[in-house]
């Protein structure tokens, strides 16, 4: 597990564009010369490299994730290969059977797209707006919690809990999205409520 | 984890038991090997198959599943009779020499205070003996019959190599082999670590699994040292964080807890939670209770939460039970007692026990919500993929409204491994079609909420009215404002006393860590423990500085760490009662004469003595617990429990089923195989394979054609009694469901001889559904039964009886 140079710092020293020129003094070998000459230049200047933390496990390998456009200049970016951080001292570099083939998890065919909904005894979901989802969700929880709310308990204490609504979050959003999760289902006096470590 | 993955090199032993790191965390068990080439460290595997860890383990030992306290409670038995003991670690930093009440024993299987009608102990006499000085008595000789080390001697003495191989089928050479090699462990210059995860967390006793090796490693001395530790392998990229964060019934973040209706008001939940030194000098870090409560109610509602109002302690909703945990939840649901269920990124139906169940219970509800970047299960319990899924959606009258969400690759923010390395990431590529981030969903659905209240009215909207919620965009908060919010910030000027012109703290700057935070509203923290990742020098999590000074692993400077940055918890147990490393080629912090220095934060106050203050601050004590009080429902010792459903009867305490305080529902009970039933005869467990993820690879082309199909697997010698052929069908049933699947019949799996009879294995891996890439096949809580360990509720996924019978493919 030699880390002395990695690629990055690799790169930074020999410079993207004359990296072919430069590997000889490095003692690399002509295969390795004409593959970072070829292939890896070629990706760094065409996509945009970004860092990331693998969505499955929590070894939480490093990964690199490198798109077309580029988000923060406000482009589309379609994301078209993934691989191992080099840099990330507990995977450095390497990937599981999982991790190799995130690529395809980001562009997997069941990927959900568009607000759905499925009616009461139906056999279909059907798409739907955001606002007509949300207003729905909405309306749904107000009643529920006018309607079952409980202020005060049989001894007279105040107790201000709603248990006919559940909330079950996840296990792979972000420390932020879970906070902002948090807020929202505690301020609303919920109680049932769990995540993900439950199993 | 106590420790991280990379200094998993640091160790001398490798104990994986609970798990199969090699498959299941296939980059962190990276570290195992390193340990092995490097310092020549040894492996042992002890699990009921032979799985890719015990392919290269340096020993492995068969055990059956259900059985790994009468296994550890044995190894703790040698260690003592043996003097495989580090006992100046054991008598300076665990509760060894602590008195306990005379009122306290254990007779059967049982301790004192059973109520069998409530299934639930009276827990008074679990606690020490507190002399006149208000202290807890200690007898430092160990001569004292009611010291906690002769008590435990005691409770472990029935657990010989014979009993131990009786009850777990482990052959009595393997099981003393791996005492040996555990036993060499306990010399301060030698250290062991475990690493564990599901095969120890799902059983009706998990806690107790994972607390009977804590134990262990306290006799031993490892942990707070370099390569020991307790390191549990969390299963899912956020499942840390999202525990710290406290989205669960009963929790506030950073461990806080909820008040529940026998605590009226402010001051009398507070009695119960400030915790008082049990010992001179100690830290007892809890003390600090009201500094983070206080501010973190502050962070909630902001300038509605006064001193006058308590902080708004009467926002908070106050429990009747002890959790809303999702087993409950279902039950409720089930008898038609809930109305809306929303799920995040979760798919209750395959993951949760007893799908028969799980589904009847959705098809009761009113609304069900799904937010998921893929399709799920539970958003389709309603349509009909026959065999598979057996449903007639138009007497379901669930109204059903799936929401698409971004995915790791698309939004930005920390994720918390094992490690507790909270790991900034940044969006790399746009959403597809319409799918929006968790935070905007949630916005959403707040922002109507409060809409709608604001316009009509309605029950208590002040909590909901009056959340903080001061957004630049308040449809959006960004990653930023809310990581900001979760470290903490001033609120008010405070200043000084003795210098009135000094401010100690500055109103809207970051809080530099919790040792910032007050209970007087001046100061307002999310999360208390989180609290140092983003302050006034920025976001510490978005670091990526690679060195490690020393080489020990510890990587100080990449992204940050919980608690304080710091990396190895309880790191002041790796010197001794002097402040000397116990061994000087991996040390970790040492006392220079004045002060803590070394390669971590330590725990304690930098100035902290060494010979007054505890390593283990958040004890009242300041030391490690070998008899845990009245902490655990189940006992202050663990207990070999049988699963509620096992092919014996518990041999120490025949009449006792199951796990005595485990809550079973009433139809869940009638819905268990009775004890060593004819009728289902062979012990089953679940587990994963290498190539997928839970039930999400599934919607992965590649992982779908690694692994395609639903599989068990059995021994040569079951099939052979059975008849049944390599690759052929088998119908597998339990008491709740019944699934047909090929069957791989292979070495991996051996019958055991457990109390004098032979029992078979049969091996029932997770992964398959009716959506996605893959074929479709049978999940495996079709089988499983629905109970909770006793502490916190995990399912017994791991231990239950089923019977299988050769059959000819399904009819889909």
């Amino acid at each position: 597990m030699n880390m002395e140079l990695s690629r990055r710092q690799f790169l930074r020293t020999a410079g993207a564009g004359i990296a072919g020129t430069s590997l000889g003094a490095f003692g690399f070998g002509g295969v390795e010369e004409a593959l970072a000459d070829a292939i890896r230049p070629f990706r760094l200047t065409n996509t945009t490299e970004v860092r990331n933390t693998c969505t499955y496990c929590s070894v939480a390998c490093g990964i690199l994730i490198f798109s077309k456009g580029d988000l923060k200049k406000g482009e589309k970016a379609e994301i078209t290969h993934i691989e191992g951080d080099v840099d990330h001292p507990t995977n450095r570099g390497t990937l599981c059977p999982k991790g190799a083939a995130l690529l395809d998890i980001v562009h997997s065919k069941t990927r959900l797209q568009y607000p759905m909904m499925r009616k009461a005894g139906s056999d279909k979901f059907e798409r739907v707006s955001w606002d007509v989802a949300l207003d729905r969700v909405a309306r749904v929880l107000k009643d529920d919690r006018d309607k079952n709310f409980i202020a005060k308990n049989n001894d007279g204490v105040t107790v201000n809990r709603w248990v006919t609504t559940g909330f079950l979050a996840a296990s792979a959003t972000t420390n932020e999205a879970a906070w902002c999760t948090y807020k929202v289902v505690r301020s609303a006096g919920m109680l049932v409520f769990d995540n993900q470590a439950r199993v | 984890m106590t420790n991280s993955w990379t200094d998993i090199k640091n160790t001398d032993l490798v104990v994986i038991m609970g798990g199969n790191a090699a498959e299941a965390h296939p980059c962190g068990f990276k570290w195992v090997t390193e340990a092995k080439a490097t310092r020549g460290a040894k492996l042992v595997v002890v699990d009921p198959r032979y799985t890719r860890s015990a392919a290269v383990a340096d020993y492995y030992a068969p055990i059956r599943q259900g059985s790994d306290i009468a296994f550890l409670n044995g190894v703790i038995n040698y260690c003592i009779q043996n003097d495989k003991v580090q006992w100046e670690y054991v008598k300076a930093f665990t509760n060894a020499a602590y008195l306990v009440k005379d009122g306290f024993g254990y007779q059967d299987g049982l301790f004192t205070g059973y109520d069998e009608s409530k299934r639930d102990y009276n827990r008074t006499t679990w606690d020490y003996q507190i002399g006149p000085d208000g202290y807890a008595m200690v007898d430092e000789t160990l001569q004292n019959p009611r010291c906690v080390w002769n008590l435990l001697k005691a409770h472990v003495a029935l657990y010989t190599p014979d009993m131990v191989s009786r009850i777990t089928g482990t052959p009595k050479d393997k099981f003393l082999k791996v005492c040996e090699m555990i036993g060499e462990c306990a010399s301060p210059t030698k250290t062991m670590t475990s690493m564990y995860a599901l095969g120890w967390t799902q059983h009706s006793k998990g806690s107790q699994n994972i607390r009977t090796m804590a134990m262990l490693q306290l006799i031993l001395g490892n942990i707070g040292v370099r390569g020991g530790g307790m390191n549990a392998l969390r299963g899912h990229s956020n499942i840390q964080g999202l525990t710290d964060l406290g989205l669960m019934s009963n929790l506030i973040p950073g461990y806080l807890t909820l008040p529940t209706e026998r605590e009226p008001d402010f001051p009398t939940y507070m009695a119960s939670r400030g915790f008082k030194p049990l010992r001179p000098n100690q830290m007892s870090y809890w003390q600090n209770y009201k500094k983070f409560f206080v501010s973190f109610q502050k962070m909630m509602w902001g300038p509605a939460a006064t001193a006058e109002n308590n902080f708004a302690f009467e926002y908070l909703p106050k429990l009747d039970v002890p959790a809303y945990d999702v087993l409950r939840a279902f039950e409720l649901m089930k008898q038609g007692k809930m109305n809306a269920y929303i799920c995040q990124g979760f798919n209750p139906l395959q993951a949760f026990p007893n799908k028969a169940k799980l589904a009847e219970a959705l098809g009761k509800l009113k609304l069900l919500v799904i937010m998921d970047p893929l399709e799920t299960e539970t958003a389709r319990f309603w349509e009909n993929h026959g065999i598979y899924n057996p449903a007639e959606p138009a007497k379901i009258q669930t109204e059903v409204i799936q929401l698409p969400t971004t995915c790791f690759a698309e939004d930005e923010g920390a994720l918390v491994s094992s490690g507790r390395w909270l790991q900034w990431h940044w969006p790399a590529g746009s959403p597809p079609g319409e799918a929006k981030t968790d935070v905007w969903i949630m916005a959403q659905i707040h922002l109507r909420l409060k809409e709608l209240y604001r316009k009509e009215g309605g029950a208590f909207p002040d909590a909901l009215l009056n959340l903080q919620w001061n957004y630049k965009d308040p449809h959006e908060p960004s990653p930023e404002e809310l990581a900001k919010e979760m470290n903490g910030y001033v609120v008010s000027d405070v200043v000084d006393p003795n210098d009135p012109t000094k401010k100690l703290l500055e109103a809207g700057k970051q809080v530099a860590g919790f040792g910032a935070l007050r209970d007087d509203g001046s100061t307002a923290c999310g999360c208390w423990i989180y609290s140092g990742c983003y302050t006034e020098a920025g976001n510490l999590m978005a670091r990526r500085d690679n060195s490690d000074p020393g080489e020990t692993g510890a990587y100080a400077k990449w992204a940050f760490s919980w608690p304080a940055n710091r990396r190895i918890i309880y790191n002041r147990a790796s010197a001794d009662i002097n402040g000397k490393p116990w061994d000087e080629t991996r040390k970790l912090l040492w006392w220079d004469g004045a002060r803590w220095t070394g390669y971590d934060v330590p725990d304690i106050a930098p100035t902290a003595k060494p010979q007054d203050v505890g390593p283990f601050i958040m004890n009242p004590e300041g030391v490690s617990r070998l008899f845990a009080r009245g902490m655990m429902r189940d006992g202050p010792f663990p207990v070999h429990y049988e699963p509620f459903e096992s092919p014996v009867a518990n041999v120490i305490a025949p009449k006792v089923r199951g796990n005595p305080v485990a809550r079973v529902f009433k139809d869940d009970f009638a819905q268990f195989a009775e004890v060593a039933s004819p009728d289902f005869p062979y012990a089953a467990t679940s587990y994963r394979l290498t190539e997928h993820f839970h039930y999400w690879t599934k919607n992965n082309h590649v992982n779908s054609v690694l692994q395609p199909e639903f599989f068990v697997e059995i021994s040569e010698e079951l099939a052979k009694e059975k008849g049944i052929a390599q690759g052929g069908w088998a119908r597998v049933w339990s008491k709740r469901g019944s699934v047909f699947a090929k069957v791989y019949v292979t070495k991996r799996i051996r019958p055991m001889l457990v109390d004098g009879k032979t029992v078979h294995i049969v091996g029932i891996p997770i992964h398959w559904g009716f959506v996605g890439a893959a074929r479709k096949g049978f999940p495996a809580n079709q089988l499983t039964p629905f109970v909770g360990d006793a502490n916190i509720e995990t399912p017994e996924y791991k231990a239950f009886c089923v019977n299988i019978e050769p059959t000819t493919g399904p009819v889909a």
